[in-house]
This record gives C-alpha cells, structure tokens and sequence, in this order.
C-alpha cells in the first residue's frame, strides 16, 4: 500500500523532494529529475493514449467517402484531421520524456504498445460516425478532463488543448443521432444498432475495475491518474444515460437502473471476458487495424527516406555555396 | 433538401444573363464545383494511411479545402440554375455523365508520387484560374475565387515542394516521381481546352479564356520540375472528355461510394 502523500520509507532525498513537489500541485518539468517508473509509465500512457488517436482515424476514415452530405463530410474530415493532431501533440509529449517517435511506432506495429481496443471495432453503418463521436469521444473527454490536471506538465497541457476538440466531436457525434433517431425508422434502427454495439465498449474504455486495476495507486499518487476508473466510468454513465433517453433510444442494458438514494444510475455486469479477449487478440477487426497501420508506415517508407535524401542534399549544397 | 423553399429564392447578385448563356455558366459552375469534390473524395481516400502523420494532416486540410470550395460552387450553381437543386442534390443525385470534371482529378491515387503529381499539376492550374475568377463578373463566383485562390496557393506550394523532394530525393523516389509524371501528362491539355460556351461566358466577362492559363501554368511547372529534375513529358495522346461528360472508368466507382447512402435511403435527412 502507499500512504496518501506517496513518500516510502528508504526513498533517497531526490525522491522524497520529487513527490513533495507533486503533493504541492506543482507540475513536472521535462528538465526535472524524476524516478524512471514515473519516466515509464508516462510514455507508456501517452504512447497508448498517441496510438489510440491513430489507429482511431481508421474507423472513422472507413466513412468519409461515404458521407451522406457534403457538410457530414467536410465535418468527419475536420474532425480525423484534429485526431491526428491530437495524435502529434501526444507524440511530442513523450519526445519529452526521451522516447522517440520511430520507437513508439515500431511498438506499435509489433504489438508491444497498446492503443484503445475500442478502435477494435468495426464502423458498420453511418450511424457508428454518431456513435462514436457522442459515445467515444464523450468517454474520452471524461478521461482527459481529468488528465488536464496530471503532474506531468507537457501532458497536462497536450490535454487542455485536446479537450476542447473532443467536446466539439461528442456535440458533433450527439447531433448525427440525433437527426438519425429523428429520423425514417430505418435511420432510428441505424442509430439503435450503433448504441447496441457501442454502449458495452464505452464502458470498457475506463479499464478494468478498481478492484482489479494493476497500476492505480502509484499513478494516483504521482498524480499521472487523477481519479479511479470506476468513478470516471460512473461519470460517464450518469451523463450518458439520460441523452440516450432524450434521443428515445434505449441502452442495451436490462439491469440498468436509477438509485434515487446514491443519485446514479447502475448498470449490469460488464463483460470483462470480452474486454480480456479484444486486449489481447484485437478483438474484431483488431488485426486488420494493425495490417493497416504496418503497411501505410512500410508503403511510406521510400517517401520518407527521399525527404531525407532531400534534406541532406540540400544541406550539402548550402555548405558549398557558403565554401566558395 | 427543402426543395419549395429554395425554389422561391432568387440567386443572391445573379447575373443578367439570356436563357442560353444562364444554362452554360451553370455547367461551368459544375465544372469546377466537381472538381473540387472528385478530387477532395480521391484525397479522403488516404484518410489514416499517409506515409507519415504530417502528410495525413496535410492531405485531409487539401480534401477539407477542396470539399469546402465543391460546396460553395454547387451552391453557386443550384442557385443560378433556379430549379432548387441545393449541393447535395447536385452531389448525390446526378449520373456520371451528368459530372463535369477534369479526368485529372478522378484518376485513382496510386502511390504518394502520384496523389501529390496530380495535386501539383491541378494546383498548379487551379491557382491560375481562381486568380482570374476574382474578377468575374458574378460576384458570387468572385466571393468564391477570393478565397479558394489562397487555398489552391497553398495546396500548390505543398504538393509542388514534394514534388521537389521526390524528384531530386532518392533514386526510387525519382522514378515513382517521373512514372506519375508520365502517366498524367495525357490528362493536362483537358484544362486548357475550351467548350464551345466558353468564349460567350468569357464575353460577359464571367470567366478566362481557358487557353489563357497556359503560359503561367507552363512557367510554374517548369520551374518545379527543373528543381525536381525530372524531364516533361512529350505531348502524346491527349485525354479529354470530362466537361462533356465523357468520364474514364473510375468516376463511377467514385460515385458509388459517395452517393450510397442517398440512394438507400432517397428523401432521408442526414
Ligand atoms: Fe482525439
Ligand atoms: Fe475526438
């Protein structure tokens, strides 16, 4: 167990003045020393959370020829192009922590990071565009909203500027249900369909239980982790659950229910089984994201190394001019 | 599409134009307007498969632009034309044939060389024309030229500058670069070609002489490709056919994709 403070017994003075910093609210610094399992986790955490922004313009990519109007179409665009933005900030935040992006990468495509198993899912219909704009990225906000207050300054403030993006993708997301659920009774079975298969996944964004959650409290008490994953999950399902209703939808959930004394709504067993299976073997379509990813890094390769060559042309040019 | 609606509104600053003439700049308002959505669905295509992040963020900002000018150009078009025809139904509901754009833009993207050769070569074009059309006498195509001037400006230095690097980058990437060169030459004497409306719309002052481009468009890919070092083309077999509907293969396969939900489920909203 830690204590509260996150100071041990045997911890050397760098140490203790480390997390004394952190019990004052101050943020790290890049410069700063800190303990390598601080070092760690971080790029662990923001490499993951830099892939997810990748591997997720691929769902979201897979409608973009398909839009169903122009403006739906200028609007997913806009909304893949800030992920991939997001996707740079995150990757710069770790170059902080001397992790280089080729590295991250090259874990990605051999299966040694992790990104978001919610991006293991296939997008079946235009309605999954609305889904997972009003559920994915509504859970992510939940998330992040915490993680703009993390100890780690870089990632901090990564995440106040992505957090204002994300609101704009759930308002987005919402309204493309909205106009679905409104619609012909096609468009509302479209948007039911969408909630049924994304609502179980959403959930599973927050991780594993509390009880059973490896990390947390050393992360809590570094502040990388800000609040548990069963209270960011329970945020998120009390905001949830009544825009579903308001859409006239319901939620895939037979036990769910409303207690009027703890003022939460409680949902049914989650499926970790199913969590545990899409970690670990990529889920439905976690393969192909992975194929996907591999070949545009390999396919690019020939376009990267001629910049390069480029590059260093150029220098060597320069040099010679500047000789003679 | 709220069809009444739109029919009671007369186009904002329309021109005085005779019937004849009207039907012609609608077409060419098509022209250009399915130039920037065939080109910016073509660029949507790379969406999360670029070669680096960079590159993705940077074809999805030239697709978003292109869409961005496709929507206002329909617009333009629907709202001259009068029969209450908005974007989308321009978009979704016509045939191929009835599709106005350049071969250029509807040609698949191949590999990086080539998606950014035939950025360059329709960049390079589009730049020259909008700078003209600032000038046209429908403001709503000025107002339009403004600001899509500055945006082909951009997406013309991008792809020019890749242009550059691929030609006097590795050796591999000199070949892809030449191959994409070679391959799309045959499709850029279609911009220069006039139609047998252009020279009244060009009269009222609406639009350029099509031919009129072709020095500047010359001069810049000159400059580019002697940077690059790569050779031009000789001038072989010209294709052409786009403004008269006379597409290549691929355009319907284009249009299969982008108008599959309208044509599910037609009447729906979105
Ligand atoms: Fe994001
Ligand atoms: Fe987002």
């Amino acid at each position: 167990m830690t204590n509260v403070t996150g100071l041990q017994a045997g911890e050397s003075a760098e140490e203790q003045a480390f997390q004394a910093k952190i019990d004052r609210e101050e943020r790290i610094e890049p410069k700063d020393w800190m303990p390598e399992g601080y070092r760690k986790t971080l790029v662990r955490q923001i490499s993951q959370h830099a892939h997810s922004e990748i591997v997720g313009m691929l769902p979201e990519g897979n409608w973009v020829t398909r839009a169903p109007s122009l403006k739906r179409k200028a609007v997913l665009l806009a909304k893949i192009q800030d992920e991939a933005g997001h996707g740079l900030y995150l990757y710069s935040a770790a170059e902080t922590l001397d992790a280089s992006r080729d590295e991250m990468t090259e874990a990605l495509h051999d299966g040694r990071a992790k990104y978001s198993s919610i991006f293991n899912y296939p997008t079946l219909s235009w309605a999954d565009i609305g889904a997972i704009g009003w559920l994915v990225d509504g859970a992510a906000i939940v998330n992040q909203v915490a993680l703009c207050r993390c100890s780690y300054g870089p990632y901090a403030r990564a995440m106040e500027r992505i957090c204002k993006e994300e609101s704009f993708h759930q308002r987005q997301g919402y309204e493309i249900m909205m106009v679905l659920a409104q619609g012909t009774p096609e468009q509302k079975e479209m948007a039911q369909d969408a909630l049924n298969r994304w609502w179980g996944p959403a959930l599973m964004m927050f991780g594993p239980h509390d009880s059973n959650s490896v990390h947390s409290s050393r992360n809590m008490a570094w502040k990388i982790k800000r609040r548990s994953n069963d209270d960011l999950r329970q945020q998120f399902i009390d905001m949830t659950v009544p825009q579903a209703e308001y859409l006239d939808l319901s939620i895939p959930d037979p036990d769910l229910t409303w207690n009027e004394e703890t003022g939460h709504y409680e949902v049914g067993p989650i499926d970790w089984d199913e969590f545990e299976r899409v970690v670990k073997g990529g889920g439905p379509v976690g393969r192909e994201r992975i194929r996907d990813r591999r070949r545009a890094w390999e396919e690019g390769a020939w376009v990267r190394e001629a910049a390069l060559a480029h590059a260093e042309k150029r220098r060597q040019r320069k040099m010679q001019a500047a000789a003679e | 599409m709220n069809e009444t609606e739109l029919m009671d509104q007369p186009a904002a600053n329309a021109p005085a134009l005779d019937a004849g003439t009207q039907a012609i700049f609608v077409d060419y308002l098509l022209h250009l307007g399915d130039n920037g959505l065939i080109l910016g669905q073509r660029l949507g295509e790379w969406c999360g498969h670029g070669p680096v992040l960079e590159e993705d963020i940077a074809m999805t900002n030239i697709a978003l632009d292109l869409i961005g000018q496709a929507r206002m150009l329909l617009t333009r078009a629907g709202e001259i034309e009068g029969a209450g025809r908005d974007e989308d139904a321009l978009a979704y509901t016509r045939d191929a044939l009835a599709f106005r754009n350049l071969l250029l833009v509807e040609q698949p993207n191949g590999d990086f060389a080539l998606t950014m050769v035939r950025q360059f070569l329709f960049s390079a074009w589009s730049y020259e024309l909008y700078r003209r059309l600032t000038a046209s006498t429908d403001p709503g195509l000025a107002a339009i030229a403004a600001k899509a001037v500055k945006e082909a400006a951009y997406h013309r230095r991008h792809s020019g500058e890749w242009l550059i690097r691929l030609g006097d980058g590795t050796a591999e990437s000199k070949r892809r670069a030449q191959d994409a060169l070679d391959d799309l030459w045959i499709f850029t004497d279609e911009m220069f070609e006039a139609q047998p409306g252009d020279a009244a719309l060009a009269a009222a002052g609406l639009i350029p002489e099509p031919s009129s481009l072709r020095p500047d468009w010359e001069a810049m890919v000159e400059r580019v490709l002697a940077e690059a070092t790569l050779t031009r083309p000789d001038p072989g077999f010209r294709r052409e056919g786009g403004r008269t509907g006379r597409h290549s293969e691929y355009l319907g396969h284009i249009l299969s994709e982008l108008q599959f939900l309208q044509r599910a489920y037609p009447g729906a909203q979105w």
